[in-house]
């Protein structure tokens, strides 16, 4: 579905990161599931010839329609320009696309594990799962502390949050799967993960969630042309995959939320 | 004036206009169907097939550059078989001729290939494919050498009655010598330009952006290119002529047909909006109205140099 939709703000949050928000459909808003993404247009020029893709942070209603978020990271060509956005400009938007996190009905913990960015998608789902009034628990990881990103919202919304910086600055000087680990040991009932952000972050949680047979569902980024599944760009390999019997898995069609099981860890290192 | 008629006839094939879309841009074609009218468009070309599946390179796979992107997706398909089996129901259904791409990694495979190809009816034409630049094995050895490739289309041309294009790799010294080495071996029609052999580099990691080291070339980037590969080709060759090469607009589609090609196919467009080649359509049919051209056909080569 192509949109074209108006800017109703784009907002800077944290340095170097913004959080932008479109006016758009109802229609568009029910297809917007959390772990879903966008394909969008950042100008219309052929340079950046591409589109950029970006995970559903938010939706809800507007006063004339409803809106949809996106938090994204300025850090090339594409997100400078979607920086310079202004209420009242329009974009271009593709989607949305792609297969979103599956929602278990199991009464264990939700344990969402964000590293900078890698909230984007957490936050959707987060609010999901609250309104089926799961326990969430959130583990947001970074650099520093502008890297932890929108924690009044996840707070807002009874999320428990834990926090680790590589320099301390905010929350427990530790990686993001330190508090992990220390929960899961801890806990007699049963939990599912959700996890978004860096490769060796992912790798190490999903390594966790196999030694542990816990349920974990990973949101991937790829470079991407199409977010349809046509280009086939965008793929990684999957757990069949080896270099005689090769195994990808093309993470804008059949991602880009995948079963931590499904994904080779070991050839993405 | 009335609307102006945009209808072509490609090698025997009738086109209702001459917007085709371009093989490895388009999946086979269903992808296409939840954002745009399949049968808006020309004609449209499946990802390239090949007797075996095939999974591709490893990533990455693409990346952008000034107006154009590099991909070396290493013709991941699903196989002639699995296209049989699965895609047909559905190219049944569309009014649009379905034109197959392929290649193979040697000649028996490509003959072995246009025959499978030959006997599937819903199949209205067929593409090989000479110019994949990312597979050692996927024909971009027959098609930089006029010999091995005049050799690849008489194997072709033994095993079909289909219409039989050639898409040429621009990768070559002689485009000309190229295009008449197919014409001469049996062609029916001759598609140019596949991607130009490029390279990408990460300098901070001092690497190649892409896991296969080269990529092909493909966007706005390359039009100039392709347009002179087309002018020079369609005046060499009797053969209907389809411009590829980094179109994105009906002007784009409209140079292409004045520099002689009697069709065009839209490619890396796709990828930027799903509804590209309905949109060059519709623009195509504005823009003759409004220069006062009542058929696309009278443009066909109108070059005036």
């Amino acid at each position: 579905m192509l949109t074209e939709s108006f800017v109703l703000f784009n907002t800077e949050i944290s340095p170097g990161y913004r959080r932008m928000r479109l006016l758009v459909s109802e229609a568009f808003v029910r297809k917007a599931a959390p772990g879903r993404f966008v394909m969008l247009r950042v100008n219309d020029s052929t340079d950046p010839l591409l589109r950029r893709p970006f995970a559903v942070f938010d939706t809800g209603a507007a006063s004339d329609g409803a809106y949809f978020e996106i938090l994204y990271r300025v850090i090339g060509r594409g997100t400078a320009m979607l920086s310079e956005k202004k209420k009242g400009d329009i974009l271009d938007i593709l989607g949305p696309l792609g297969k979103g996190f599956s929602l278990d009905d199991s009464a264990g913990e939700k344990l969402l594990v964000g590293g900078g960015i890698g909230l984007a998608p957490l936050y959707a789902l987060a609010r999901k799962l609250r309104e089926a009034s799961s326990t969430v628990r959130l583990f947001a990881g970074g650099r520093v502390r502008g890297d932890i990103l929108c924690a009044d919202a996840f707070e807002a919304i009874g999320v428990e949050c834990r926090f680790t910086t590589e320099d301390g600055s905010i929350g427990e000087r530790a990686l993001v799967t330190q508090p992990l680990v220390r929960h899961l040991e801890s806990l007699d009932i049963g939990a599912t993960i959700y996890a978004c952000g860096p490769e060796a972050m992912l790798r190490a949680v999903a390594k966790i969630a196999a030694c542990r047979a816990i349920p974990c569902q990973v949101s991937l980024e790829s470079r991407m042309a199409c977010g349809i599944g046509v280009c086939l760009g965008c793929v990684v390999p999957g757990r069949r995959h080896s270099v005689r019997t090769p195994d990808f898995r093309c993470v804008c069609a059949e991602g880009p939320v995948f079963d931590a099981r499904e994904i080779d860890w070991k050839m993405s290192q | 004036m009335s609307v102006p008629d945009l209808s072509v006839d490609l090698a025997g094939i009738p086109l209702r206009n001459p917007v085709m879309t371009a093989s490895g841009t388009f999946g086979y074609g269903a992808e296409f169907a939840a954002h745009m009218d399949l049968e808006s468009i020309g004609a449209f070309i499946t990802k390239g097939l090949s007797l075996e599946p095939r999974a591709g390179n490893p990533p990455p796979r693409i990346c952008e550059t000034p107006g154009g992107m590099l991909n070396a997706i290493g013709l991941q398909n699903i196989g002639i078989d699995a296209f049989a089996a699965q895609k047909l129901p559905f190219l049944r259904a569309v009014k649009t001729p379905c034109i197959a791409n392929f290649f193979g990694e040697t000649i028996g495979d490509y003959a072995k290939m246009a025959a499978r190809l030959d006997a599937i009816p819903e199949i209205a034409a067929i593409e090989v494919n000479i110019s994949c630049p990312n597979v050692k094995k996927g024909g971009i050895v027959f098609g930089v050498d006029p010999a091995s490739a005049a050799d690849v289309v008489s194997a072709c041309r033994a095993e079909t009655t289909k219409p039989l294009i050639v898409k040429l790799s621009p990768n070559v010294t002689d485009i000309v010598a190229m295009a008449c080495a197919c014409a001469d071996a049996g062609a029916d029609a001759i598609s140019l330009i596949n991607t130009l052999l490029g390279l990408s580099i990460d300098l901070a990691k001092r690497r190649p952006t892409l896991a296969n080291v080269t990529g092909g070339l493909s966007g706005p980037a390359i039009k100039p290119v392709a347009l002179r590969m087309v002018w020079q080709v369609a005046r060499a060759v009797k053969l209907p002529v389809i411009g590829i090469g980094g179109i994105a607009s009906a002007s784009d589609a409209l140079e292409f047909i004045l520099a002689g090609a009697t069709a065009v196919q839209v490619g890396t467009a796709n990828f930027v909006r799903p509804d590209a080649a309905p949109r060059i359509v519709r623009e195509m049919g504005d823009w003759l109205t409004t220069n006062g051209v009542d058929d696309v056909k009278t443009l066909i080569g109108a070059l005036e140099t």
